[in-house]
């Protein structure tokens, strides 16, 4: 299975290439990539270079062209498609149908992925986007279990890439329109999930309040772990009672689950964080490096935590495996 | 210089901290040496790499406060025209103010801990602008800043002994936290 | 296609997205269709595939009382497919051949490609080359996503002028959909095993901050805003827009009366300011939010 690994920085890219990454995604410093935030991401020349480096070190570059273009203004995503294409990009992550559309005609010999914020959560769906636009392989939506990731793959008519550790959408990726009720900004159209700029954090003698868009989004306690500002992993009360009513601050960790995903059928592996320093990249690249190494070679994985980089210093197998279903 | 307090008692995954009593014995040292030093490795860090606030965009013109928990001292952060500045006490219109303990400072400068899991573990906490301190991480952890190499260079002929003290001491603050993880 | 010829906005009804009492969804149909002002009425459980059954009894007699009533009846897909079950209960809705499928996910695109259809509002059309392609698969009708901006709406209906162009104009307006269940979480039951209890919330559940500042609405798998989007004062500039129709989302509120205010103040017989107190009064203690409309937090609500 390919290692499918995140850089938000040139040197983001370079230390994932170094951990042992198969293939690295990153993306354009604008709003054409699901996370357009602030100092992160590439120029046009860092890009190019960034690929040329990949591809000397034999690692392949996949460029997340992944919101949905801006109405009257789709140029700008148009331009992001043309200039991935000339850099050499190995494959473009598209979400929207209009842009498919464009790159398919344009650049029909271009491989293109299925982005999960286009949400193709089933063979039929995904046999659409196959059909529509020669799509040659589709990241699955983090709201499935293996089982059904192995039935989908079984019957899908491309290849199939999913998440194995990092941060989780708790609501079905690119249909979420939390942040935006909040903030004014999605992901979907600004590439940005609860953005840093909408969030204050509040120091209190009770510990630190988070506080989106106006909202208290979450409650602290002074030594208690955290994760990121965001709406689904925040505390609030119903009639019910009071918590994390969508959500835990977690990370998803699917380390015990590898032999179960190669053997459902999934071509790649992805980790998630593009938002991610460099120390984040580089240890858990090594650390899904080895134990892939460790399942091909029918060795025991030395599993060594990773929870220091999890939300709420907790992580879970997510959908993979439905506790809640 | 720098003493490590006992690796046993720091939570799982945290950096070491100065103790509490080489702080208070630090106050009342004079900060204009250590400005000088400073503003000597700022100088170093913006030849090796020119385009580093690049990555600040809108930012440029934000002022950041950075607060060692464990030292008598705190620093000030302007990008254009590049200010390191250290003062007893962090002036009150910062854009943004950033607390941790040095290790964790050192660490974060360069690239060896990940901010998110600082903030994770509580052992960053930031106020103010949350975008500006973003802009700030990305453009310090894309720099791949290398604190002995910068620092030593000032020494001129002294460098390779310099470095290889500094090395040392790079070690023994950072070291608990290569136990863990690979942090 | 296209009413925005002769000037006069459609007003359509969105299909019912609480769990109701059976008896209860059926008598709402069947006043809407006596009652209501509304041109088009879009039918089908499309939240949760698990209340599907409960409707199927009452459905062809709600659809054929629209009918007779001169509604045009969109049947609605389900948000979200990934069981199997799901993928079966939206294939059979490509089989219907003698009403328009309002798609809400693109897993029925490929059965209806090249049939006339709808698009919901929880297709990702953001520009006008997504409504383009639609278009060109036969989409006639698109209900866009409640967040753009109406700069957004305007040059997506430039660009197919032949799709009517519906937007979200009335109701708490729906923000997520998740594979879990949240009324089965915060009732501490398994999604498997929910007991059905999203039925004791015919509005929703309110979900607050800490703070307790009303939030969200919890809708069994669906994540709505806890204030209802309300268009009126808007209706002009989205006429001058080219939007065809304006989509009102059933609330448990008299929607029949709801429909009565909207056309009232689309054909001029009530200005905004008395529609949206009627509004206010029919829907009491919810506050209005058209935020999403102007570029800004959805939440807000600007006059």
């Amino acid at each position: 299975m390919e290692l499918i690994c995140p850089a938000g920085t040139p040197a983001a890219l370079k230390s994932a290439i170094e951990a042992g990454a198969d293939a690295i995604y990153c993306g354009f410093n604008d709003e054409t990539n699901a996370r357009n935030f602030p100092g992160l991401n590439f120029s046009r020349d860092e890009m190019r270079r960034g690929i040329a480096l990949a591809h000397r070190s034999g690692a392949k570059v996949l460029v997340a062209i992944n919101t949905f273009p801006r109405a009257g203004g789709v140029d700008l995503w148009h331009r992001a498609v043309d200039d991935a294409v000339s850099a050499g990009a190995d494959a473009l992550i598209l979400a929207d149908i209009g842009l498919m559309d464009y790159a398919a005609r344009r650049h029909p010999n271009q491989r293109l992925h299925v982005s999960v914020q286009a949400a193709a959560a089933n063979p039929d769906a995904i046999a659409f986007y196959v059909e529509a636009f020669g799509a040659r392989r589709v990241v699955l939506p983090r709201v499935l279990s293996v089982p059904e990731i192995a039935e989908i793959t079984r019957e899908a008519a491309c290849e199939t890439e999913v998440f194995v550790f990092g941060g989780l959408c708790v609501m079905a990726e690119g249909r979420c329109s939390l942040s935006s009720y909040a903030t004014g900004k999605s992901p979907n159209m600004q590439g940005v999930c609860s953005p840093a700029s909408h969030v204050v954090y509040q120091q209190t003698p009770q510990g630190t309040n988070s506080r989106l868009g106006g909202f208290t989004i979450n409650r602290f306690g002074p030594d208690e772990p955290a994760g990121y500002p965001t709406l689904c992993k925040g505390r609030f009360s119903t009639e019910l009672g009071t918590g994390y009513i969508f959500e835990d601050p977690v990370s998803l960790d699917a380390t015990t689950l590898l032999k179960g995903l190669r053997d459902a059928g999934v071509t790649a592996l992805k980790i998630e964080g593009r938002q991610r320093g460099r120390a984040y990249v580089d240890s858990v690249v090594r650390h899904f490096r080895g134990a892939l190494d460790a399942l091909a070679g029918g060795r025991e994985a030395d599993i060594a935590s990773l929870k220091p980089f999890t939300e709420g210093q907790a992580s879970t197998v997510g959908a993979y495996r439905k506790t809640w279903k | 210089m720098w003493s490590m307090s006992d690796p046993s008692a720091a939570r799982s995954g945290s950096l070491p901290v100065i103790p509490p009593l080489l702080a208070v014995a630090m106050r009342p040292l004079p900060l204009l040496p250590l400005q000088l030093i400073l503003s000597g490795v700022l100088q170093r860090i913006l030849q090796r790499n020119p385009a580093i606030f690049d990555r600040l965009g809108e930012h440029s013109r934000a002022r950041f406060g950075i607060e060692p928990t464990d030292l008598p001292f705190s620093f000030v952060v302007e990008a254009s025209p590049p200010r390191l500045g250290v003062v007893h006490v962090l002036p009150r219109d910062l854009d943004a103010r950033i607390r941790t303990s040095l290790a964790s400072l050192l660490a974060l400068l360069e690239g060896k801990v990940d901010g998110d899991a600082l903030m994770f573990s509580r052992d960053l906490v930031i106020e103010g602008n949350v975008e500006a301190i973003l802009a700030l991480r990305n453009a310090i952890d894309d720099a791949q800043l290398d604190l002995v190499e910068e620092l030593s260079s000032l020494f001129g002929p002294l460098g390779r002994p310099a470095r290889r003290a500094l090395a040392m001491a790079r070690e023994r603050v950072l070291g608990a936290s290569h136990r863990h993880g690979g942090f | 296609m296209s009413n925005s010829s002769d000037g006069r906005m459609q007003l359509s009804l969105g299909p019912v997205l609480y769990n109701w009492a059976p008896d209860r969804w059926r008598d709402f149909y069947f006043a809407i269709a006596d009652e209501a002002p509304v041109d088009v009425v879009a039918v089908g459980e499309i939240v949760c595939s698990k209340r599907s059954p409960f409707f199927d009894d009452h459905l062809p007699a709600v659809i054929e009382r629209l009918r007779s009533a001169g509604k045009q009846v969109l049947l609605g897909s389900l948000i979200l497919v990934s069981q199997r079950r799901e993928r079966r209960q939206t294939e059979e809705l490509a089989a219907v051949t003698d009403m328009l499928i309002e798609v809400n996910d693109l897993t029925c695109l490929r059965a209806l490609a090249g049939r006339r259809h709808a698009i919901g509002p929880f297709v990702n059309i953001y520009s006008e080359s997504a409504a383009a392609f639609h278009a060109a698969q036969g989409a006639a009708r698109i209900c866009l996503p409640p967040e753009l901006p109406l700069s957004s709406v305007a040059a997506i209906a430039a660009g197919v002028p032949d799709v009517a162009i519906e937007v979200f104009a009335f109701g708490r307006v729906p923000l997520a959909i998740s594979a879990r269940c949240y009324h089965a979480r915060v009732h501490k039951l398994a999604k498997d095993n929910c007991r059905f209890v999203c039925d004791k919330d015919p509005d929703g559940l309110a979900l607050k901050t800490l703070e307790q500042q009303d939030f969200l609405t919890i809708n069994g798998v669906q994540t709505l805003s806890y204030t209802c989007t309300n268009l009126l004062g808007d209706a002009g500039r989205l006429r001058d827009a080219g939007v065809a129709s304006l989509r009102l989302s059933p609330q448990a509120c008299d929607m029949v009366a709801v429909a009565k205010v909207f056309r009232g103040v689309l054909d001029g017989r009530d200005d905004a300011e008395g529609g949206n107190r009627s509004l206010a009064a029919l829907y009491p203690n919810v506050p209005f939010s058209n935020g999403f409309l102007h570029g800004s937090a959805g939440v807000s609500y600007l006059s």
